[in-house]
């Protein structure tokens, strides 16, 4: 293992993240709190609870997930994606790091950034409705484990973009749908039987059940099958890096 | 003393189907300077990023100190110092952190002394707290040498160094070049400057169309293809060549004032004799005479038309 390689990227990306801290922190922190006027204060009064929670409390874990998400896609698909659009990568491939060392050090830094991101967002909804995490370790160990898995996503999203259009577009296009209708600002019970089934084709439901039973107790799907949903995802982010890397793909001539 | 980078049937075809290099074979010797030539286009670049494990290559190996480019990138790439053609820098990265990431990022313990050292030598001192966008053409160039550097690298490819860069700069970048040469660095470049390579290299490589055509130590190079010239500055203006003379393939210059001989050092004998016989025969006179030796810059454009 080339350890001194791999500080140097997590240091160098950690770094890129610190001179932007301001915009990455303030503006998640805006969005949610608008959330929390909006869908909290003055949609959530007039619905009742789910299961016993309160709805400004109910979609915590949604926001967070929604968040956790987007970021670590952006964060992870830039951070590669940016030295090959300005041709700086020449030195990442000329040097003595293994693709594995190279997934670790980005992927690293990347969900470094947005799993504090998240504790941010979560300090912040602390603000709005009182929060109860039953289970702090399992929440833990979700944010940890969809960060990673998103941020392996982004990864292969920026290897494979080849301009910032298709950056922007997998995200907004596919991405964003599939967080807004997994279940982030409802419960699934709460859809026709028919939309129910096709939710669960929608990875994200599992994520956002799982996460949300880490606060409080309750979810759409069992949480074994939210934890293994999760780990599957991750394995087939995972099998797809090491595909690209394998084959070369987009990063060598 | 043995090849430190050896290229055997090395071969690419890029995706679009274009084959930039032909089974290359070349060696480097270690301690060397070597300077590859070619027009655009030739595939020097080619070549330079497969060894450095930018690009892949479709065929063939390539060893440096021993270790396969491909099998043992860890130990290969690890003596490799690359300075690409393209000026490709973090722009709002600090010098000095860019500097220093290189070197974290060929495996080394971080060293100060080192990179400052290093720093020292390029005249980027002052600058080492600058943000790179805030550097001129030059500096960012010097820096990028001064990345390559960050890691001690036993080999040091220069991609057309002096593109874009001063006079002065030039000179103190082939005064660099040297130095390092003088601690045991080889040193591998291309150029379009000839001129550079003459003054600068031990051995010249010459690629065109993805094949190397020639392989030469320099002063081989300059001697066995060096062509000459004989110039006579005649007493008195001619206005044509006189037929007695027509076998030796004269040209008239400075409007008949100057007869020009041109020859090929390659050849056992040179029929000078027989011309200055022949001259006096006719009754030309002359009050003065130069020989001058082919540049390898026309050497080089000799070798490019004979290939087409
Ligand atoms: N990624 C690529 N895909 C397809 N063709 C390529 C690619 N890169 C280079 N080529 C082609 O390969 C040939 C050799 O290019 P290369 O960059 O090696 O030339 P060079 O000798 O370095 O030229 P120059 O002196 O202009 O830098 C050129 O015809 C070029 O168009
Ligand atoms: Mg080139």
């Amino acid at each position: 293992m080339n350890f001194h390689a791999i500080r140097a990227i997590y240091t160098f990306e950690m770094a890129r993240t610190f001179r932007t801290l301001l915009q990455s922190i303030v503006s998640p922190v805006i969005s949610t709190s608008l959330y929390f006027v909006v869908f909290g204060a003055a949609i959530g009064s007039r619905i009742t609870g789910i299961d016993g929670v309160s709805y400004g409390a109910f979609i915590v874990p949604g926001l967070i997930m929604l968040s956790l998400l987007t970021q670590s896609i952006s964060n992870a698909s830039f951070g590669i994606f940016f030295p090959k659009f300005t041709g700086t990568i020449y030195e990442l491939l000329s040097a003595p790091v293994s693709y594995v060392e190279i997934v670790i050090s980005y992927v690293g830094a990347a969900a470094t950034k947005s799993i504090i991101l998240s504790l941010i967002i979560l300090a912040t909804s602390a603000l709005f409705v009182p929060l109860e995490i039953q289970h702090p370790l399992w929440m833990l160990l979700f944010l940890v484990l969809t960060a990673f898995t998103f941020c392996l996503f982004g990864f292969v999203l920026g290897i494979w973009a080849d301009g910032f259009e298709k950056l922007q577009l997998v995200p907004f296009l596919i991405v964003t749908p599939l967080i807004f209708l997994g279940g982030s600002f409802y419960s699934i019970e709460m859809l026709p039987p028919v939309w129910q089934t096709v939710t669960l084709f929608n990875p994200v439901v599992y994520l956002i059940s799982g996460f949300r039973w880490s606060f409080y107790g309750i979810a759409d799907v069992s949480v074994g099958v939210s934890l293994g949903m999760t780990l599957l995802f991750l394995a087939i982010c995972l099998g797809l890096v090491a595909w690209i890397f394998k084959t070369g793909y987009r990063l060598k001539a | 003393m043995g090849a430190i980078i050896s290229v055997s049937n090395l071969a690419k075809t890029y995706a679009s189907g274009f084959r930039a290099l032909k089974k290359i074979n070349l060696d480097i010797r270690r301690g060397e300077i070597f300077a590859l030539l070619g027009p655009n286009g030739a595939g020097k670049t080619t070549l330079i990023n497969i060894i450095c494990g930018i690009v892949n290559p479709s065929e063939g190996a390539v060893r440096a100190d021993g270790h396969d480019i491909i099998s043992d990138y860890r130990a290969a790439r690890s003596l490799i110092g690359l300075v690409p053609q393209e000026l490709t820098t973090d722009a709002f990265e600090t010098v000095w952190a860019t500097v220093s990431f290189s070197r974290g990022l060929f495996g080394k313990p971080k060293d100060p002394d080192y990179v400052e050292k290093v720093l020292r030598d390029l005249s980027l001192w002052d600058k080492k707290d600058n943000k790179i966008i805030t550097l001129s053409g030059g500096m960012k160039r010097r820096v990028m040498i001064a990345k390559a550097l960050s890691h001690e690298p036993q080999i040091l490819f220069l991609d057309e160094p002096t593109a874009g860069v001063d006079v002065e700069l030039r000179r103190d970048m082939w005064e660099m070049v040297r130095a390092l040469r003088e601690t045991g660095v080889t040193i591998i470049l291309t150029t379009h400057y000839i001129q550079e390579a003459e003054e600068m290299a031990d051995r010249i490589g010459v690629i065109n169309h993805g094949e190397i055509i020639l392989v030469e130590e320099k002063a081989e190079l300059m001697r066995k293809l060096g062509r000459k010239q004989l110039a006579l500055q005649l007493d008195e203006n001619l206005d044509e060549i006189p037929t007695e003379l027509a076998g030796y393939g004269l040209e008239l210059a400075a409007g008949g004032g100057e007869l020009v001989y041109t020859y090929d050092t390659q050849t056992e004998r040179t029929d000078i004799t027989a011309l200055l016989a022949d001259l006096n025969r006719a009754g030309i006179r002359f009050k003065d005479l130069q020989t001058k030796q082919s540049s390898l810059e026309e050497i080089f454009v000799d070798l490019l038309k004979e290939e087409r």
